[in-house]
């Protein structure tokens, strides 16, 4: 096969991958990207994607299960619901081929070429990919590395037969009757959520004293008390041991250091993500690393020049929205533009029941700077909240006492990761609590407990 | 209850006018009788204007700077009893005085501007030529806050603040941001506050820790350093300057000096005698040389086409102070001894520190000696002392290797930087003068043998 030579190759078509090689084609450089899977990554095919499209259908169908209970207060009453989990599971593929041929589409637009394979360094110039034809030669002036993220296996509980990843329980055949999911974090409980709303008895054993631990309990509280009026067991402090010897049931040492069997036919492993930096040559470049993370600078460039990294494979966050500005940014840089990585927020959302939203620096990250004010409105108070039966929940404003600079935003609650984009904007924006406090929020919208909670942080909240 | 009116007394032999340096009170204020209201500065000294009477200030006649002439009105007070100004004729009376006595000299000027303040209309006793100097003064306001509030833009570690636009329109033309103030609310960093940093220019090699400071003061020049200003210039302008610099070996004057000044009085008790320095001896030589060039000891009156030669040789002696340069003068030199020389200098030289030097003691010099002792540098450029013709400037003294004919020597040198008035003076009569000098301080007992 003919070699390819080109200005830039991008390893890995996730959303960081895919976003800098179409930003790439379009400011006219010569890009080539390379991808193993399909094109957009664990997001678009096993991630962000098609767990919302299974938390949406969850949510319907709780919804419906509710309705054909006796009391709705809404006054709705159904029969019986029933669930075809294959066609949700077909209509969650569906989108996502829909986003695949998306995502192939808009590279063609942006005249990338699309290169299916895998991807191999022979040196910090050339990277050889196995196609299905055979070898493909490519040799480029600037690398971009986006190999993304894996999820983490435990040993005592390696991926196979009943203990599954992310990845396959957002392909299973039928709703598990019993799911045991190891790790209390965002997508645990995203997906254990869901499952336990589509009708599986749910257990969620987390190793740390409480779930979501990167967040405070404040924050998390909502969350607990709707997993406990779903049902769903979460026992902290435990460890999983590994599966029963029957393999019907995963063994955990709960905080008391008991053993216990908690029986599932499904175990759900969430203890987190880890970059692939394997199975690529990167013993062939030998880039400097920082932990288990490729090291970058501010511009997204390794230890080795013309090659740069983006995504889960720098370094936490590690989310979609970071890898896309990263791949955005280096294509500009390769391009000749001066850019350099200064945004101030990376926001965080958790597709948890409620929601839970956080921008910038939480209160204590904030108090360690200096000396804060925090305002905080509940849901309760919100009118639109009460409307769509989320009154639980707040939006949280974290800003500096002496010049009221806003330096953070948490929000918990029904729907709120829309508001990540009010968040995201006033953070970037340098926004002051007057700011926010001075801008008209449309009534009746969630929207309204984030100006409110500016203004209560002011000492001036109307509706609290 | 009546009104008092105070106008500026005559505060010196021959003055016409003087410049208002100071206001000890404010309008409003409660005076008792020999209060001090004002300050005043004639041609060097400076004199205070006490309050006659016991009242209210209700006026005050002049800015600071300002030329005031003597009799003008310059305190309004509210007194008890009649005051001396009936209440119906104050502003009329004062009013057609101001205009007698300003008329010949104020430029025909449209009598109401526009940035003169209303108050002003209500001064009818503050001559008018006094008021466009003053509106010429406060004309070229300084550019407001803009560039005042630059500086250190933040806090050490302090990330700037500004929307992604800004970032991004900074990032292609090269700024860092971390060294751009920000106007808006909590320091933000606006589009308006990057054009202004652009338009300064590029800076040159920044180095953290090292700010740009932008601050303009203005420092009215007011008082003393008005009249010392006017004085340079006038003697720059008006005086070609011929500068001449010799050098003197002063190894056998400081011998003699330091062994004058070991020397125990003779008299005993009340003869105290205070520590020579080289300057009364350069005195004593310079009125040795000026009886045989009296021309060198004059005032050239050039409005006049005179020059006045002194009989008397009263050498003025330019002297730092706290507020500047001041001359007090050494009157009849020619008629005081080393010793009185040395005396009546310390005097002078301790008045003009203080401050309490009269008028007198700083007026009347015909001939100037400048020095500025340790700092006196290798040579200076002296400006003479309008109207006089020469000044002596004494430049540091320092041990120079000197051949002496077979071999260096290690001598006491000083040299002696003089300028002349080359109108009246010619170089070679310069030349003389200082040689003359140069000679009688190398063998100091020339100074002292008569004939």
């Amino acid at each position: 096969m003919k070699d390819i030579s080109c200005k830039l190759l991008v390893i890995g078509a996730g959303p960081g991958g895919y976003v800098c090689a179409i930003r790439a084609g379009q400011l006219g450089i010569d890009t080539v990207i390379v991808e193993a899977a399909k094109p957009g990554g664990t997001c678009l095919n096993v991630g962000c994607i098609p767990s919302k499209a299974l938390i949406h259908a969850a949510e319907e169908f709780e919804k419906a299960k509710l309705w054909a209970g006796s009391d709705d207060p809404l006054g709705i009453s159904v029969k019986e619901p029933a669930l075809d989990f294959g066609r949700t599971i077909g209509w969650k593929d569906s989108i996502v081929g829909r986003l695949n041929s998306g995502v192939a589409g808009l590279l063609k637009k942006a005249r990338v070429k699309y290169v299916q394979g895998r991807a191999r360094f022979r040196d910090g110039k050339t990277v050889e990919v196995e196609t299905e034809i055979g070898q493909q030669i490519i040799r480029a002036e600037n690398v971009v590395i986006a190999t993304g993220s894996a999820p983490v296996e435990l040993p005592s509980l390696p991926f196979a037969g009943q203990v599954i990843s992310s990845t396959e329980a957002l392909s299973l055949k039928s709703v598990p009757q019993k799911l045991a999911v190891v790790g209390g974090g965002y997508i645990g409980l995203e997906l254990g959520t869901a499952f336990a709303k589509l009708g599986a008895k749910v257990t969620i054993v987390e190793a740390l004293p409480r779930i979501l631990a990167q967040y405070d309990a404040e924050l998390v509280r909502p969350v607990s008390k709707r997993l406990a009026a779903l049902g769903i067991d979460v026992l902290v402090g435990a460890k999983a041991k590994g599966m029963s010897s029957k393999g019907d049931a995963l063994l955990v040492e709960t905080v008391e250091g008991k053993d216990r069997k908690i029986a599932a036919d499904k175990v759900l492993v969430t203890v987190g993500r880890r970059p692939v930096t394997e199975g690529w040559g990167l013993e062939e470049i030998d880039l400097d690393m920082n932990g288990r993370f490729i090291r970058i600078d501010d511009r997204c460039r390794t230890s080795m020049r013309g090659i740069y990294a983006i995504g889960d494979v720098t370094g936490e966050p590690m989310l979609a929205h970071r890898a896309m500005a990263q791949g955005e940014m280096v294509a500009e840089i390769v391009a000749g533009h001066r850019r350099s990585w200064d945004k101030r927020a990376i926001p965080a959302i958790c597709f948890t029941d409620p929601e839970l939203v956080t921008a910038g620096l939480s209160p204590d990250e904030a108090k360690a700077q200096g000396e804060i004010k925090i305002g905080q409105f509940p849901f309760s108070a919100n009118g639109r909240a009460m409307t769509r039966q989320g009154e639980d929940g707040f939006v949280r404003v974290v800003a500096r006492a002496d010049n009221h600079l806003v330096l953070g935003i948490q929000a918990v609650g029904q729907g709120v990761s829309e508001l990540s984009a009010a968040f995201g904007l006033a953070l970037e924006m340098g926004a002051r609590l007057e700011d926010i406090a001075g801008t008209i929020h449309a009534h009746p919208t969630q929207g309204e407990a984030f100006q409110e909670a500016a203004l209560k942080a002011l000492g001036l909240a109307l509706h609290a | 209850m009546g009104e008092h009116v105070i106008r500026l007394p005559d505060v010196g032999e021959g003055v016409a006018e003087a410049e208002l340096v100071e206001w000890h009170v404010k309008v409003g204020d409660m005076v008792r009788e020999d209060a001090v209201l004002a300050a005043v500065m004639t041609d060097k000294a400076t004199v205070e204007i006490p309050s006659p009477v016991e009242g209210e200030i209700l006026w005050l006649g002049a800015e600071i700077g300002e030329t005031v002439a003597i009799g003008s009105p310059i305190v309004r007070l509210k007194v008890a009893g009649e005051g001396n100004v009936g209440q119906g004729d104050v502003a009329q009376s004062d009013g057609g005085e101001r205009d007698a006595a300003v008329k010949p000299q104020a430029a025909p000027e449209p009598p109401a501007q526009p940035r003169v303040p209303a108050a002003a209309v209500q001064k009818p006793a503050t001559p008018a030529v006094v008021e466009s100097r003053k509106e010429a003064a406060v004309a070229p306001t300084r550019p407001s806050g803009v560039l005042g509030s630059t500086g250190a833009p933040r806090k050490e570690g302090e990330k700037p603040l500004a929307s992604p636009a800004v970032r991004l329109r900074a990032r292609e033309a090269g700024i860092d941001l971390r060294q751009v103030p920000g106007s808006g609310p909590a320091g933000r960093i606006g589009h308006d506050d990057l054009d202004a940093f652009i338009a300064r220019g590029p800076q040159a090699g920044k180095v953290s820790g090292l700010a740009r400071n932008d601050k303009v003061d203005e420092i009215k020049v007011v008082g003393l350093r008005r009249k010392i200003a006017e004085k340079m210039q006038l003697a720059k302008a008006r005086i070609p300057h011929i500068t001449y610099v010799e050098e003197v070996d002063v190894t056998a004057l400081e011998e003699l000096r330091a062994g004058l000044n070991k020397q125990k009085p003779a008299g005993g008790v009340g003869t105290e005698r205070p520590k020579l320095t080289l300057l009364p001896f350069l005195m004593r030589a310079m009125v040795r040389a000026i009886a045989e060039q009296p021309q060198l000891n004059a005032l050239y009156d050039d409005d006049a086409g005179i020059i006045r030669q002194y009989g008397g040789v009263h050498i003025g002696i330019a002297a730092q102070t706290a507020n500047g340069l001041v001359v007090p003068v050494v009157k009849h030199a020619e008629a005081l001894d080393l010793w009185e020389s040395g005396a009546e200098l310390n005097r002078l030289a301790e008045a003009a520190k203080s401050g309490t030097a009269t008028r007198e003691e700083l007026s009347g010099s015909t001939i100037t000696i400048t020095s500025l002792g340790a700092m006196g540098g290798v040579v200076t450029t002296p400006v003479i002392n309008y109207p006089e013709v020469a000044i002596i400037g004494v430049n540091k003294m320092m041990v120079r290797p000197m051949w002496d004919g077979s071999q260096f020597v290690p001598r006491k040198m000083m040299n002696l930087s003089s300028s002349f008035d080359h109108r009246v003076i010619d170089g070679w009569d310069a030349a003389v003068f200082v040689q003359r000098i140069k000679a009688l301080l190398e063998t100091p007992a020339m100074i002292f043998v008569e004939g």
